[in-house]
């Protein structure tokens, strides 16, 4: 079934949008990552245009990662309070990185920095948590069953002012790293076009040493708020957020969400992490070889002052 | 002021022998949720005092899409990856265009007629300007048309138009899905060796219809509420889908 979108101002079939949107609200469910890596490439490939594909995945987001954290809620696997602390770290890291985007365009070459970027962040965070998890896995099983014992280093990040208890993730820690990360998470997003969440979710494993039960959850919380104040942003200034392509991917996206957070509740944090870091490095090389390999076409047509 | 222009030529025509009498299928396309595409048929007949003689007849019809200007951007490597290097701006290109003849157009039209008229692709867009930024201003034309064409939006059927007797002609034009709004403008040229005899346009008017109407207007005229109304939808749609997936629990 085909269905013109309004302001893509393209004809794609129904059927393969809600597709589309409940694979990639499968895996949002199941590593707590907003999907937009996925789903954004994704789109510019059935011939959305980027911009509008950009914006519409940050409101697809929305609902997708709504849904999730409503199951994480009732579970309590969600760090209200450190959601809260990335939150605002977020929001400010947001708007400073809009900022810089547009600074960035005026200088050109966005869509290489973008490219970039995406390659650099995708390819060190996979590649560290596939080591990180395949190491755990070779423990796990040389140990045998044998409970693991606390093993919470007490590092610089611990000893950093301005301390607070997050319950729900059992820390005791200074409020400045979760800020730090929220922040760059935010900018990074902002000039990504992306929630952030395959890069908030190691963090908050690594960085700040949260379980990894209750990172998942908070994860979603706060890529809500990001890709909303995203959402509004877009749809004010560049009016790209096309609503009838945002309805079909999430109606997709929030079933897929569901049946994902089912599926991560009953798979080893282990096992999760190493499928979520083979998925990111997936990407990677796709887009690596895109920058590497001569394209097919050396031309690319695009209105005038986009990019 | 394209169809001032036209009229102006006109006048700068021969007397004219022989005319164009040419009617649409359809001059009003609405594009609905459920839009796939459009044929669209163009037919008429040349209407003449004096038998038909004199140099080879052929008929050409073209359907051009609303002119905007577009960034053409060629890669090279640099330092080991292939980055945007060079951009040219060409100052307009329609956004669809069909050509559709009776004869090859080579032989159909002169070039000079071509270049007078703007009938094939080339010289429908403008490139004012482009060859003092690169060199090969040419090139980034073709990659233009070549891009357009493989998307579907550039057309050229040198056997699109049935001829019969010299007199009746019919032609179909088929817009694709994916079309933008604007006003279309359809031509059809008559022409004997290649000189054009006489001219025929009239416009086509592609409208979004509908829902497509409403959320496009309201989109581009209340962003904000727009944006919240798209938020609250999609929370909406999360918190039913939590909602429906407790139930079947």
């Amino acid at each position: 079934m085909q269905i013109y979108l309004p302001i893509a101002e393209v004809s794609v079939n129904a059927f393969l949008l809600l597709g589309l949107g409940g694979m990639v609200g499968v895996l949002s469910g199941m590593f707590g990552v907003g999907g937009g890596f996925l789903m954004t490439p994704l789109l510019f490939m059935i011939g959305i245009p980027p911009a509008v594909a950009v914006a519409t995945e940050a409101n697809q987001i929305v609902a997708s990662s709504f849904s999730g954290v409503l199951a994480h809620l009732r579970r309590k696997t969600v760090d209200l309070r450190m959601g809260t602390v990335l939150l605002v770290g977020g929001l400010v890291g947001a708007a400073a990185g809009v900022q810089v985007f547009a600074w960035l365009r005026e200088a050109g070459q966005v869509d290489l920095l973008v490219k970039l970027a995406y390659v650099l962040f995708l390819g060190v965070i996979g590649g560290l948590m596939f080591v990180e998890s395949l190491n755990a896995i070779r423990r796990a099983r040389q140990k045998g069953p044998a409970p693991r014992t606390v093993r919470r280093q007490r590092g610089w990040v611990h000893a950093l002012p301005l301390k607070m208890k997050f319950r729900t993730s059992g820390l005791y820690i200074s409020v400045i790293p979760p800020l730090l990360v929220g922040l760059l998470v935010g900018v990074l997003a902002a000039i990504m076009g992306v929630g952030g969440g395959f890069i908030m979710v190691p963090a908050m494993i690594y960085l700040l040493g949260m379980p990894t039960k209750v990172v998942v959850g908070t994860s979603l919380f706060q890529i809500i708020f990001v890709t909303g104040f995203a959402t509004l942003l877009h749809a004010t200034t560049n009016y790209t957020v096309d609503m009838l392509l945002a309805l079909l991917l999430l109606v997709g996206g929030v079933v897929g969400a569901q049946v994902g957070t089912r599926i991560g509740v009953r798979m080893k944090a282990e096992q999760l992490r190493i499928l979520l870091a083979l998925l990111v490095l997936a990407v990677c090389g796709k887009l690596a070889l895109d920058l590497l390999l001569m394209p097919s076409e050396l031309y690319s047509v695009g209105p005038e002052g986009g990019h | 002021m394209i169809r001032l222009l036209l009229a102006l030529l006109l006048l700068a025509l021969p007397a004219r022998a022989e005319e164009v009498v040419a009617a649409l299928s359809q001059d009003r396309v609405s594009i609905s949720t459920n839009f796939d595409g459009s044929e669209i048929l163009i037919y008429g007949a040349i209407k003449r005092d004096a038998p038909p003689g004199g140099p080879p007849l052929a008929v050409i019809v073209t359907v051009a899409g609303p002119e905007e200007p577009v960034v053409v951007r060629r890669k090279a490597r640099r330092a080991g990856i292939w980055v945007n290097a060079d951009a040219v701006r060409l100052s307009s290109a329609p956004s669809f265009y069909a050509v559709v003849s009776s004869a090859p157009l080579e032989t159909a039209l002169t070039r000079i007629a071509d270049q007078r008229w703007r009938v094939s692709t080339p010289r429908m867009i403008r490139d004012v300007g482009a060859a003092s930024v690169v060199e090969d201003a040419a090139s980034f034309r073709n990659a233009l048309i070549r891009i357009r064409r493989d998307e579907g939006a550039y057309v050229r059927d040198d056997a699109g138009v049935t001829l019969t007797d010299e007199t009746l002609f019919s032609a179909t034009v088929a817009l694709p899905s994916a079309l933008t709004e604007g006003n279309y403008e359809a031509r059809i040229f008559l022409t004997r060796g290649g000189r054009v005899v006489d001219v025929f346009a009239t416009d086509i008017f592609v409208r979004k219809v509908g829902l497509e109407r409403f959320i496009y207007v309201l989109a581009h005229e209340r962003p904000l509420v727009y944006g919240l109304l798209s938020l609250a939808l999609a929370i909406l749609a999360g918190w039913a889908a939590a909602g429906m997936f407790r139930l079947i629990r």
